[in-house]
């Protein structure tokens, strides 16, 4: 449903996608990852229609909705008026459905969005993104700054959603685990080019992959060893 | 005593006007973060354009209406030059709506010539308080607070306003959920149009407006904006009262020529008072 073909992104002389390729099938969930700067929030950028590519193509059979890094509230509105515009591309105003998938936003809906803790605020932003109805939901750092446990929650509603409603899933995380574990394929970026791609299980069994790319993100054996319920061989 | 009921209830209506030009002024600053110094200029062109409507034999009414709209279209006209292209600084589109500003006074000596315009308006006295009030600034009172009713609810209610309010409050996430900031700006700067050309059809009646008139119009109407912190129409309604009876009260017990003065006091001092507000605002 969504085919990046070939995309390079340009910021004035500095390149940040360098002929990127991706294919993503309806309904299927998606994670990339890499190293800061790798090019990761640019390509949901480049996907949602927000930066323009120098060249290539991104073409997507649907409606792509984002949920961006930071969350990007309207802080002295309402949860309720934030999660209103988010249906302002389709002139969709029914919380109903998207309060049925995310139960915890009803007793929060009259709150000023700025005055809540980082993971209602993600689940709004989740919220907002579903009001436009999408066939593509593209999150950019689902786990920044939040709670594993807050973090868990918010999976389990992107699995749901996408078990459920066949939302298919383009993942941006820093956190590795929860991409592997979350997505069953994943996209690795490096300074602005996938260096590698696959099921995800197998991408967290590769010495290499692993050696060459999340070596410098912190990742710790142990945590290698809980991906995907594999082993890391040393 | 009666003085000073005279001076309050002019002072009232006549801080009704100066809050009309202000609240054009938190509209569009609230949405794009420019200070619009045309929004005088809106004022003067509806004054002269509702004139010569009139002189054509439109009815009452009717020819102040046409006034108003042009002037929203004339506001988005405004806006579309000081807007610019995307990224363009606040501030470099000050100094642009300065520009449009000086232009429109040429515009409008060319059209309508240097004399001050005094179009009719509604006659006779009404007595409130046991003051003689002419009806004509009455209206001004009573339309300024629908105008400023109607605007709340517009913000607050209308999907369409909590767009505007969205558009200010984080460009980049209202773009991202589709609404294209730029042509919420422009519906800013078209709302501000209605609200200058509003103050202008009726304030003229009682008070008549040349060319010239716009600066002394914009400086009033933004130190009522001021007090609104430039984003809150109801202070700024409430600055515009005060700005309106401090300035009565001045004229009346001092002199005349010293309102202006006392106008450009208060906003001092309110900006002095409220500099910790703005910076914490800055800083969110």
């Amino acid at each position: 449903m969504l085919r990046i073909d070939d995309l390079v992104v340009r910021y004035g002389a500095a390149v940040a996608l360098d002929g990127v390729s991706l294919h993503l099938e309806a309904g299927e969930m998606v994670a990339l990852v890499g190293p800061n700067g790798a090019g990761k929030s640019t390509l949901l950028n480049a996907v949602s229609g927000l930066v323009p590519p120098a060249s290539g193509s991104v073409t997507c059979e649907g409606r792509i909705a984002q949920v961006p890094e930071g969350r990007q509230m309207f802080p002295d509105m309402t949860v309720e008026d934030n999660l209103v515009l988010g249906g302002w591309s389709v002139r969709n105003r029914d919380l109903g459905e998207v309060l049925d998938l995310l139960p915890d936003l009803v007793r929060l809906r009259k709150l000023k969005a700025g005055r809540l803790s980082g993971g209602q605020q993600q689940m709004v932003a989740i919220g907002r993104a579903l009001m436009a109805k999408p066939d593509l939901l593209a999150i950019d750092e689902l786990s920044l700054g939040l709670a594993p446990l807050v973090v868990a929650e918010l999976a389990e509603h992107l699995r749901f959603l996408n078990s459920e409603r066949g939302t298919a899933i383009l993942l941006v995380e820093q956190e590795v685990s929860l991409a592997f574990e979350l997505c069953p394929r994943t996209c690795v970026l490096e300074a602005g080019r996938v260096v590698a791609a696959g099921p995800s299980a197998e991408l967290a069994e590769s010495e290499a992959v692993r050696r060459a790319y999340f070596g410098d993100l912190g990742v710790s054996d142990e945590l290698m060893a809980g991906f995907a319920g594999t082993e890391v061989h040393s | 005593m009666k003085d000073f009921l005279t001076y309050l209830v002019t002072g009232i209506t006549l801080g009704a006007s100066f809050a009309l030009i202000g609240s054009g002024f938190v509209v569009v600053h609230r949405v794009t973060r420019i200070v619009n110094f045309a929004q005088g200029s809106f004022a003067i062109i509806a004054t002269m354009l509702s004139a010569s409507l009139l002189r054509g034999r439109l009815p009452h009414g009717l020819a102040e209406a046409a006034a108003v709209l042009v002037c929203g279209v004339v506001g988005a006209g405004v806006g579309w030059v000081a807007l610019g292209r995307r990224g363009t600084h606040p501030l470099i589109s000050l100094i642009v709506t300065l520009g449009l500003s000086i232009l429109a006074s040429a515009v409008i000596i060319l059209l309508w010539g240097q004399d001050p315009v005094s179009p009719p308006g509604l006659h006779g006295h009404v007595t409130l308080l046991g003051v003689e009030v002419e009806r004509q600034r009455l209206l001004v009172l009573v339309i300024t607070l629908l105008a400023f009713a109607a605007l709340a609810l517009f913000f607050s209610r209308t999907y369409l306003g909590k767009a505007l309010t969205a558009s200010a409050s984080n460009p980049y996430a209202a773009r991202l959920v589709g609404i294209d900031v730029r042509r919420m700006g422009l519906l800013a700067f078209a709302l501000a149009g209605i609200l200058g050309g509003l103050a202008g059809v009726l304030v003229a009646p009682s008070n008549a407006l040349s060319f010239s008139s716009d600066l002394a119009l914009a400086l009033s109407g933004f130190a009522a904006a001021v007090f609104g912190g430039l984003s809150s129409p109801g202070r700024t309604l409430v600055g515009g009262l005060l700005l309106g009876v401090a300035g009565q009260l001045t004229a009346g017990y001092l002199n005349g020529s010293y309102q202006t003065t006392v106008a450009l006091l208060l906003m001092l001092l309110i900006m002095i008072a409220r500099s910790r507000t703005f910076v914490a605002e800055e800083a969110k």
